[in-house]
């Protein structure tokens, strides 16, 4: 079933414009958002389009710094007017699915145990759970490569830490709320660590630099300590 | 074909010392700041005093500048706040192309601002990462290895023409893009639909020191708190940010690329390289403007500087 969207525009700077289509964590709304920043950046790509940000309810659509504000108003109001695409199926058809090792616990996951008692559940429990959801990266941002991602167990929502870890390790998979999330590079940090991926969440030297891009599915497998090393990329 | 010759090594780093160009765009679906020159007019112009292209890197000096053993002769500019800059003991004028023999070349302190942009004819020329060779210091790459300059760094730069001098060169005349506009004017703003978003410019704020090149802190009687953190939505340079502590931070060029404050509006692009150059301590207002009027002021903006660039092509060859 088709929703029906109502979106409103307002200017974000003066050679952006932002696209909001709620208020809300919710998939419908995220799946709309990153349909509409695929048209937009996809083949038929506007000369004026300097770049999209895609964040959970909202789009933020920036134009080349000479063009007329008013004028690329007017061409996303026709986009917008015309877009007809079923939005969840044409997401869910486009979208990758990648795997991401994760130890959990240990020196990998030093908040494990902590988030499993006040979740009153096993160890091993929460990872079974954390590690059987199928996740969707429904915006990239605080740093680059950190995806923010939806559709957690809310079982699992936990608040974040009162005082914030002046360093987590790059790599940690943590719980913030009723987010999960890689951190890509050491930095300092809020959320409960739960575990640790080998992989590169963000290279710069790379052709694509971000191992996640918006809109992707994510899966967690745990693997062991011992393999750490060889899941690195 | 250009062979890279060291041309620089980093004396003293100054207080914070950055390798910009005109920053990244189409990264920041992956998070990745735009970063960039903080006044790119200033950059863009002291690049044309050198007779480089407008992209080409330079150094953005801090509040108080490096200093640089230049191993050979070369042609500089010194573009936006004053620098007290001294070339082996002698002054160097800001504003115009200086030439300069090999010797030491000491940025001292920036007056009436607090930043500066050092051009150098062939540009600083460090690796491009993601399409810019700008520092992004938040995620540690572009630049010099992501990082400001330190003591013992030497710097490459890109193929110029050669530049013979045995002392230091100037010219008469200078350009000053600033010179027709009054520092305590009102930063202008398209304000957003929020309701703190009025009453912003009914308050005096100060520039806290806490201010860097993500974000410029304000402070001042704190505007009501808002009651609930919306979801994050997409920012830029010039969204004006609203705390829980009712303390407006205004992002600049480091900004992150979501954010979940209430944004308060944006700053106009006519008025960012203002921002660039509040200190500590000042005092600042805000005027609020509509659409048209930050059109029109951005048109007003670029035209100024195209009539500037117009000007320097016609009397550089003379130098």
């Amino acid at each position: 079933m088709n929703r029906s969207f109502v979106c409103d525009i307002e200017a974000l700077a003066d050679d952006a414009w932002l696209l909001r289509f709620g208020d809300q964590l919710d998939p419908q709304l995220n799946a709309r958002v990153h349909a509409i920043a695929r048209r937009l950046g996809g083949e038929h790509k506007p000369h004026w389009l300097r770049g999209l940000v895609p964040a959970f309810a909202s789009l933020g659509v920036f134009f080349d710094p000479a063009a007329d504000p008013a004028h690329i108003h007017e061409e996303l109001l026709a986009l917008l007017a015309m877009d007809e695409t079923p939005v969840v199926d044409a997401s869910a058809q486009a979208a990758r699915t990648v795997e991401i090792p994760v130890v959990y616990g240990g020196e990998f996951g030093p908040d494990l145990e902590s988030a499993a008692a006040e979740l009153q559940m096993s160890p091993q429990q929460l990872i079974t759970r954390h590690s059987s959801g199928v996740y969707t990266v429904a915006m990239i941002g605080f740093a680059p490569g950190f995806p923010y991602l939806a559709g957690l167990d809310p079982a699992l929502a936990l608040p974040r830490l009162a005082t914030p870890r002046a360093r987590v390790a790059a790599g940690s998979v943590a719980i913030g709320g009723a987010q999960t999330g890689i951190y890509p590079r050491e930095s300092p940090g809020g959320w409960r660590l739960l575990g640790r991926t080998p992989k590169v969440l963000f290279d710069p030297a790379r052709a694509t630099p971000s191992l996640l891009l918006p809109g992707d599915r994510v899966r967690f497998v745990a693997i062991e300590a011992d393999r750490f090393a060889d899941a690195a990329p | 074909m250009s062979r890279a010759r060291y041309g620089l090594r980093v004396l003293r780093p100054g207080l914070l010392t950055t390798v910009q160009d005109l920053g990244r765009t189409d990264w920041r679906h992956l998070g990745v700041a735009h970063a960039g020159a903080l006044d790119g007019d200033a950059a863009r112009l002291g690049n044309r005093l050198v007779g480089n292209r407008a992209d080409a890197a330079v150094l953005e000096v801090t509040l108080h500048g490096p200093t640089l053993q230049l191993d050979v002769p070369m042609r500089i500019a010194l573009t936006g706040a004053t620098v007290a800059a001294r070339f082996d003991g002698e002054p160097v004028p800001g504003g115009r192309p200086v030439l300069l023999p090999a010797g030491t070349l000491e940025l001292g302190a920036v007056r009436g601002g607090a930043r500066a942009w050092l051009a150098i004819a062939g540009g600083i020329d460090v690796p491009e990462v993601l399409g810019s060779r700008s520092t992004d210091l938040r995620g540690g790459f572009g630049g010099l290895d992501g990082r400001a300059l330190r003591t013992g760094d030497r710097l490459a730069l890109g193929d110029a023409p050669p530049c013979d001098t045995t002392r230091l060169q100037s010219v008469r005349w200078w350009i000053d893009p600033g010179h027709d506009e009054d520092p305590r004017a009102p930063i202008r703003y398209l304000p957003s639909t929020h309701a703190w978003s009025a009453p912003l410019a009914r308050r005096a704020w100060k520039v806290s020191a806490s201010s860097n090149r993500q974000g410029l802190r304000l402070q001042g009687d704190a505007l009501p708190t808002p009651k609930a953190d919306g979801i994050s939505e997409p920012v830029a340079p010039g969204t004006i940010q609203l705390p829980p502590d009712g303390q407006p931070i205004i992002l600049l060029a480091d900004a992150q690329t979501v954010g979940g404050y209430p944004r308060l509006g944006h700053v106009i692009a006519a008025d960012l390289p203002r921002l660039a150059q509040c200190i500590p301590g000042q005092t600042l207002h805000f005027a609020a403007v509509d659409a048209t009027a930050a059109y029109r002021l951005a048109c007003a903006a670029r035209a100024r500087v195209a009539r500037i660039g117009v000007m320097i092509d016609a009397r550089v060859p003379a130098v």
